[in-house]
Parts: structure tokens; C-alpha cells; sequence
């Protein structure tokens, strides 16, 4: 048995106990991180932050709010946005958060993209970010049927549904899924318990794999720098602290962490209280109605993009890009072929590749939302041939990548 | 090594202000047809060329025009011949209150109403005489004497016996102009009246049940029931509601929903209303809004300071 001496200190009877100074070192204080990083590396906190606001906001509208179809949208729309002191504010910035945090996870991507940080020991790192993706896009649209607005309805419709489209044809499933043979009680009951235990707790979980994941190969530098962190930690501690190429977690980086928080923070609020309209769809202010399709049904603006790889195709064909599309970002970690973890600036062919990239998902995700009709629809099916044709092409370019 | 934090914040605002600007304002202006405010002029309609004199009108209103042999004007003490929902059950809807009618709505458009209904209310493609399909409001054929004459009397005598524009407030705009026809259950309001707090549960589905008789009326003479209007401002918004109500058939063609023929001042009234229902703490969000905000400014400079002072050893 260990052997446990009489406590000097609170802070000595803790760290007999649960080795508090240890794991301090191990995450904060001797967590280093490399200087030559820019505020992107600082989204994956201003991701947690928001991740907190919205459990937090969630919360306090749990505590209000009722899953039964027919008191749900009257608990939303009344009961917290007129009865409950700053129910409204809750709301507002619990379904703010929702949207923006997914504008946060894109730019999140698209920097481990940019600068190869999928690689060279981060493919955990990716992985796990990605089970993020796919679960924060499970708790959105979860949360999304909440409300039980037209949107809800009608959107919960349409996706439940892809399953019993074309050749899979699985009528079964669909109906398992809903329990029921449309949108109603039981399905709401589901997606309100996925939306507020089970799927939180997976992005709980998985946020801490995320962390783990991190700890070991640190996090990359936007010079793709291959960095000593043993022979510059020693530089730091012996009080260069100039000289030395890396820098504390805390305080030294969380004190940018906390800089960059700081203004999204008023980018976030000013949306919360003065341009929520985007993140809080008019249509869904409707109480359901399946007697009543709304002229146009979209999905949120996240999601449109994949949307868009679904719909200009042949019901079959369409559904096979669909698929592609979902699980294609997991494996980019083997489909770039090339060793170099540096910026894409300096990478060739798959600068060029990342850009288009980026262009296209903006193309399709506008393409999404606008009717599939005339003009939009041909150039919707060309971005979404496109995104496929890159995906494709990857390894071809990344191949015979000249070393950087 | 120079600094890219400038040049990579353009890039990553200016590709999300694109992804924005997209998927909701050009997304929204090629879903959904503009249609233009016409300040509630009423253009079609000519303007009353006599002046009219309050006392004839109150004959005429009262008597050969027969206005009050289905309309109440409850501030002359004229009740309604019968209650809302016996009243529905023969006009399809209640008639309303005269009392301010003449401040509700816009004079060139009563005008019009008393002389054709159908046409004033732009409801003709359902009521066509020549069919005899009648639109349950009577027009009026004149009482003998120059029609137009005895139409401005009695526009004048409906405008004498009104409130004056600023006594009238949002919740009697809304109960003039809409409440026969859309409920507001977010305010309590049903198609016959504000649903009183009752102390026997007997009593509050007897009125229960009068709601729906009258709502079963109204069905049947709109086609279908009008929706209610609590939520409205948030999933229509201002613009939608204002210029809709100005002409129903501009948005929505051969629409069942008259065109009701407000004032300006009434529509932003009835506007009001409605987001006093649907979007009740607008006005606390504004403020406490603005005090985040601040909140959050300093947060920033704060922050700021913390990290300038812990990155000036690391230089
Ligand atoms: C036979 C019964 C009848 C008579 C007579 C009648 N009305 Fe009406 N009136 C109605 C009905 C029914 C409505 C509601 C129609 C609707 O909402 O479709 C109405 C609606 C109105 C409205 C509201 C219109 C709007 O824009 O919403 C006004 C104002 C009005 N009447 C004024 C008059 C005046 C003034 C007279 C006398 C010249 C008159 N009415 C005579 C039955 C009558
Ligand atoms: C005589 C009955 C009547 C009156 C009075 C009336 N409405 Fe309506 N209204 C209707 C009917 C019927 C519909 C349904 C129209 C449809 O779906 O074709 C409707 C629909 C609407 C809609 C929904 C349009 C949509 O997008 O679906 C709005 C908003 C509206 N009314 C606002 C008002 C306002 C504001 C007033 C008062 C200024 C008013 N209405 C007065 C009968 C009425
Ligand atoms: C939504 C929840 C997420 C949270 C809270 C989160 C949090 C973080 C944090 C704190 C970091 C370290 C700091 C930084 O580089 O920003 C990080 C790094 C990283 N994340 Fe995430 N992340 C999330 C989602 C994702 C997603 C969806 C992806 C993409 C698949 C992803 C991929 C990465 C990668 C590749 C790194 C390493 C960056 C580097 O080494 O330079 N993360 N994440």
C-alpha cells in the first residue's frame, strides 16, 4: 500500500492523494507548445468554449423545455421565449452556439488540412476530430427536432427518409429509426433523449480522445517545423525563455487562447442579440404540420453542402456520392500519400487542391440552400462531380510530392 | 519572420462573410418573391371627392344604409343584433364593431367597401354577383339621394365617432382589423373575444366550445381556417406581414384573406400586437444586448493585456 504522510497543506493532502502537481505539469505548465503558431491553433479552444456555452444554455432549457408533440413548440416559443426570466437569452444563445460552432469546426479543419496536421503521429488526432464532426452533426440535427417546428418536421422527415430512397429501399429501417411511420411521438422522444444524454456524453468522451490524442505528438506549427520539444523544454525551464522554440501551455499559449476567445467573444454575442436569423430559421417559428410542406425545405447551412453532393444526382447515384461524401474526410490521413507535414503554401499540386477544395464545398454549400432549378442545378451537379473528382485525384497529386 | 496573423484573418473573414452572405440573404432573395410596400395608399381606389356631414351619415348608418342591422357600434350604445358565433353561423364570420372603424381604417377604402365589399376587400374572384355568389356585406345602392354624398357622410360620421389616432393602441388595432378571423393564443385572444381566466372548468369549455363553433363558421366561408397569429413575427417577419396585409393577393394569389384596408398607422399597430406576442422581449434584448457587449469588449481588452504582458519574456 502507498504510503501517506500527514498532510502540510491542502494542496500536499491532494497531491498525496490524486498527484494534482503531476497532471498539472503533465497538462498546463509542462504541456509545451511550439512558438511559430498563428490564432488558428487557438480555435480548438474557442471550440470548447463554445462547447461549453452550449451545455450550459442546454441546461437551463432542459429545464423548461417538454418533449411531447404537442406541448413542445408552446414550451419553446412560449414558456421560454415569453414566461421564463431570460429564457430568451438561453435560447438565442443555445441555438447561436449551434450554428456557429460549426463554422468554428470548418475553420478548425481546414487549418489541420492546410498545414498537413493529420500526420506524422496526428492521425489520432484527426480521427478523433472527426467522430467529433460526425456527432456534433448528430446533435445538432437531433436538437433541431426539438422545437418541433415545420423545419423540424419536415427536415426529420426528408433525412429519415434517404434510407428508403432508390436501391436501398430500406422502408424497415426507416420506420425503426422513426418509430413510427412518420415524424410523431416516439421520435421525438428518441432524438430529445439523444440530444440530451447519449450523443453530449459521446462528444464528452470523445473531446477527451481528442485532448489524449494531442498530448503525445503536440500540436503542429505553421512552418511545419519538426521541433525538439525535449531539448527546447530544457532551454525554457533553464530560463531562456526568449530563446527557446517553445512555450507553456499555460500560461503562455492559454493567455493567446484566452486573447482569441476574447474577441470571438464579442463576434459571438453581437449574433446572439443582433443577427440571430441565420442560426434560428423563420420556418421553424410555424408549429409542425405534416398536412403542409413548406414550399422549400432545406437543411441547416452546415449540413448543405453533403446535402448538395445527395441531390443533383440519380436517386441511387446520389446516394452513393452521399455516402462518399460522409466518410471520405476520415481517410484523408492515407489518401495524402506525401511524408511532408507543412503548409500547403509550399506543397505544390496540393495547395492548388486545397483551394478548389474550399471553393467547391462553398459552391456546393450555396447550391444547397437555392432551389435545384435551372442554373443552380447544373452548376450544383458540377461542384459536387468536382468534389468527388477531388477526392479521387488526391493521391495521384500527393504521390510524387517533391520533399519540402 | 514576418507576421500572417493579418492576411490570414482577411482570408478566413472574407471566406466566411461569402458562405454568409449565400445562404441567407442571395439564397432568400431568389426563394422568396420581393414585393415592394406601397405605403398603404390604396392607388386603385379614387378618393372621396365630397365632404361629408356627420349628422346625415348617422342616419344613414343607423338606418336606410342598414350598417347596424349587422354591425354593433357599442360606443352609441348600438349593440350587435346577434352574438359572434350565431353571427358566423349566418355571415360566416362577425361582422365587427363599428366604433373605430373610422380610424382603423383608411377613409378612401370604407368608401369603397360600403359602395362594393367584394371589390374593396379584393375577394371578387370568390364573390361574383353576376354568379350569385354575394358577399355577405351588403352593398349599398344609395338611399335616394347622391350616392357619393351619402357615402362621405357616413365615412365622416364613422370617423367623428372614432378615437383619435393616438388613443387607438396596438391590441385594439388587432381586435378591429384581424381578430374576427385570426386567433393570438400566445395573448389570450380567440376569433370572439379575449378568453377570460374561469373559475369552473365547465365554464371555460363552454366557452371552448363556442370558439370552435364559431372557428367551424368561419371554415366553411374562408375555405380554411385562418392560422393563428401568435408566432407570425418571427416566422414572417415585418416586412412579409406589413406588405401582405396591404394586399393579400400581391403575396399569395386568390388567397381567401381579404384585403382588410388599414391605415398605415394601424398596420404598424397591428404589427406591434404581433410582436408584442411573438417576440415579447425584443426590447430586453436590446438592452441587456448591449450591456454583453460591453461586457464582452472589456473581457477582450483584458485579455489582451494578460497576453501582452505574458508574451513580452517570450520575445
Ligand atoms: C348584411 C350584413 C352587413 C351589412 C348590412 C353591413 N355589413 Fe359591414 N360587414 C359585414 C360582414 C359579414 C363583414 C365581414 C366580411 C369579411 O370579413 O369577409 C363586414 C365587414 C365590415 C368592415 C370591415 C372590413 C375590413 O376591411 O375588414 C367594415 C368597416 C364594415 N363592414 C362597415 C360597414 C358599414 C359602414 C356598413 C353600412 C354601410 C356595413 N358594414 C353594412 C356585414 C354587413
Ligand atoms: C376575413 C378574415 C380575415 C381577416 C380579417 C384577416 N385575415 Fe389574415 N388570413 C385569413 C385567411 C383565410 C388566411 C389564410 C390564407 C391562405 O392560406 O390562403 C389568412 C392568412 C394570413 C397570414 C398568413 C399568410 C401566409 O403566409 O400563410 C397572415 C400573416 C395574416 N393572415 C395576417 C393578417 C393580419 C395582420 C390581419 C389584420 C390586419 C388579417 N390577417 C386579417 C383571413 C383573414
Ligand atoms: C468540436 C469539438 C472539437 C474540439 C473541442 C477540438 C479541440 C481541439 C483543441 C483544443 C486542439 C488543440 C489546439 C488547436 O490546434 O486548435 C485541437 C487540435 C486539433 N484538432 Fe480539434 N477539436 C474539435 C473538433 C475537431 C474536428 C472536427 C477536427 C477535424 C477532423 C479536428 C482536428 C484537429 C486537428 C488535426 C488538431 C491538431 C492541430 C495541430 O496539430 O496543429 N478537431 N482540437
Amino acid at each position: 500500500m502507498a504510503h501517506f504522510t500527514k498532510a502540510t497543506s491542502v494542496k500536499d493532502w491532494l497531491n498525496q492523494r490524486l498527484a494534482v502537481e503531476k497532471v498539472e505539469k503533465v497538462m498546463a505548465s509542462e504541456y509545451w507548445i511550439p512558438k511559430n503558431i498563428n490564432f488558428l491553433w487557438a480555435m480548438g479552444m474557442v471550440l470548447a468554449i463554445t462547447f461549453a456555452l452550449l451545455l450550459v444554455s442546454g441546461i437551463f432549457l432542459l429545464m423548461y423545455y417538454q418533449p411531447d408533440v404537442k406541448d413542445a413548440f408552446y414550451s419553446v416559443n412560449y414558456t421560454i421565449m415569453r414566461d421564463v426570466d431570460f429564457g430568451w437569452l438561453w435560447r438565442h444563445v443555445h441555438g447561436v452556439a449551434a450554428s456557429v460552432v460549426f463554422l468554428v469546426i470548418y475553420i478548425h479543419m481546414f487549418t489541420g488540412i492546410y498545414y498537413g496536421s493529420y500526420k506524422k503521429g496526428r492521425e489520432m488526432i484527426w480521427i478523433s476530430g472527426m467522430l467529433l464532426f460526425v456527432t456534433f452533426s448528430a446533435e445538432a440535427f437531433s436538437g433541431y427536432m426539438l422545437p418541433w417546428g415545420q423545419m423540424s418536421y419536415w427536415a426529420g422527415m426528408v433525412i429519415t427518409n434517404i434510407f428508403s430512397l432508390g436501391g436501398l429501399h430500406m422502408d424497415g429501417l426507416v420506420e425503426w429509426i422513426r418509430g413510427d411511420y412518420v415524424p410523431a411521438q416516439a421520435f421525438l422522444t428518441r432524438f430529445f433523449m439523444l440530444h440530451v444524454l447519449l450523443l453530449p456524453l459521446a462528444i464528452m468522451g470523445l473531446i477527451g480522445l481528442h485532448f489524449a490524442a494531442l498530448r503525445i505528438p503536440h500540436v503542429n506549427n505553421q512552418d511545419g517545423e519538426e521541433i525538439d520539444f525535449h531539448a527546447e523544454s530544457k532551454k525554457y525551464l533553464a530560463g531562456d525563455k526568449a530563446g527557446s522554440k517553445v512555450m507553456r501551455f499555460a500560461n503562455d499559449f492559454m493567455s493567446k487562447d484566452m486573447m482569441v476567445v476574447g474577441i470571438y467573444l464579442i463576434f459571438f454575442f453581437y449574433l446572439v442579440f443582433f443577427q440571430y436569423g441565420f442560426a434560428l430559421d423563420p420556418v421553424n417559428f410555424d408549429p409542425a404540420d405534416g398536412l403542409k410542406t413548406p414550399a422549400h425545405i432545406y437543411p441547416e447551412w452546415y449540413f448543405l453542402w453533403s446535402y448538395e453532393i445527395l441531390r443533383p444526382f440519380s436517386v441511387n447515384i446520389g446516394l452513393i456520392a452521399f455516402g462518399f461524401a460522409q466518410v471520405i474526410f476520415m481517410l484523408l490521413p492515407w489518401l495524402d500519400l506525401s511524408p511532408n507535414a507543412v503548409p500547403a503554401s509550399r506543397r505544390g499540386a496540393f495547395n492548388i487542391w486545397f483551394w478548389i477544395l474550399l471553393v467547391d464545398m462553398i459552391v456546393l454549400t450555396a447550391m444547397g440552400k437555392l432551389p435545384p432549378e435551372g442554373i443552380f442545378s447544373t452548376i450544383g451537379l458540377v461542384a459536387a462531380l468536382l468534389f468527388i473528382i477531388l477526392w479521387v485525384a488526391l493521391p495521384f497529386i500527393t504521390k510524387n510530392e517533391k520533399k519540402a | 519572420m514576418k507576421n500572417k496573423e493579418p492576411l490570414i484573418l482577411v482570408v478566413v473573414v472574407a471566406f466566411t462573410l461569402l458562405t454568409y452572405w449565400l445562404v441567407e440573404p442571395f439564397a432568400h432573395s431568389q426563394m422568396h418573391k420581393h414585393v415592394e410596400g406601397e405605403n398603404f395608399a390604396y392607388a386603385d381606389l379614387s378618393p372621396i371627392s365630397k365632404t361629408g356631414n356627420a349628422q346625415n351619415g348617422k342616419v344613414l348608418v343607423t338606418g336606410a344604409a342598414g350598417c347596424t342591422g349587422c354591425h354593433s357600434i357599442n360606443k352609441e350604445s348600438m349593440p350587435a343584433a346577434m352574438d359572434a358565433v350565431t353571427a358566423a353561423g349566418s355571415y360566416g364570420v362577425n361582422p365587427p364593431d363599428l366604433s373605430n372603424a373610422g380610424v382603423v381604417y383608411d377613409a378612401k377604402f370604407l368608401a369603397d367597401l360600403i359602395k362594393n365589399p367584394a371589390h374593396a376587400l379584393k375577394v371578387e374572384h370568390k364573390f361574383d354577383a353576376a354568379k350569385g355568389q354575394m358577399h355577405p356585406m351588403v352593398p349599398f345602392y344609395g338611399a335616394g339621394g347622391d350616392i357619393d354624398q351619402e357615402i362621405a357622410d357616413m365615412v365622416t360620421y364613422l370617423q367623428s365617432i372614432a378615437v383619435s389616432k393616438e388613443e387607438l393602441t396596438p391590441t385594439m388595432a388587432y381586435e378591429n382589423a384581424c381578430g374576427r378571423c385570426h386567433a393570438v393564443s400566445y395573448e389570450k385572444w380567440t376569433q370572439i373575444g379575449t378568453k377570460p381566466e374561469f373559475k369552473f372548468e365547465k365554464e371555460s369549455l363552454a366557452f371552448d366550445i363556442k370558439v370552435l363553433e364559431y372557428q367551424e363558421s368561419l371554415t366553411k366561408y374562408m375555405g380554411k381556417l385562418p392560422p393563428d397569429l401568435s408566432m407570425y413575427i418571427r416566422s414572417r417577419g415585418e416586412h412579409f406581414i406589413s406588405t401582405f396585409v396591404e394586399n393579400p393577393q400581391n403575396q399569395l394569389a386568390g388567397t381567401a384573406m381579404p384585403r382588410v384596408g388599414v391605415t398605415a398607422d394601424t398596420a404598424e399597430k397591428v404589427i406591434e400586437y404581433l410582436a408584442d406576442a411573438g417576440d415579447t422581449k425584443r426590447h430586453e434584448r436590446a438592452s441587456v444586448g448591449k450591456n454583453v457587449m460591453i461586457f464582452a469588449i472589456i473581457f477582450a481588452i483584458f485579455a489582451l493585456l494578460w497576453k501582452k504582458q505574458v508574451w513580452r519574456e517570450l520575445h
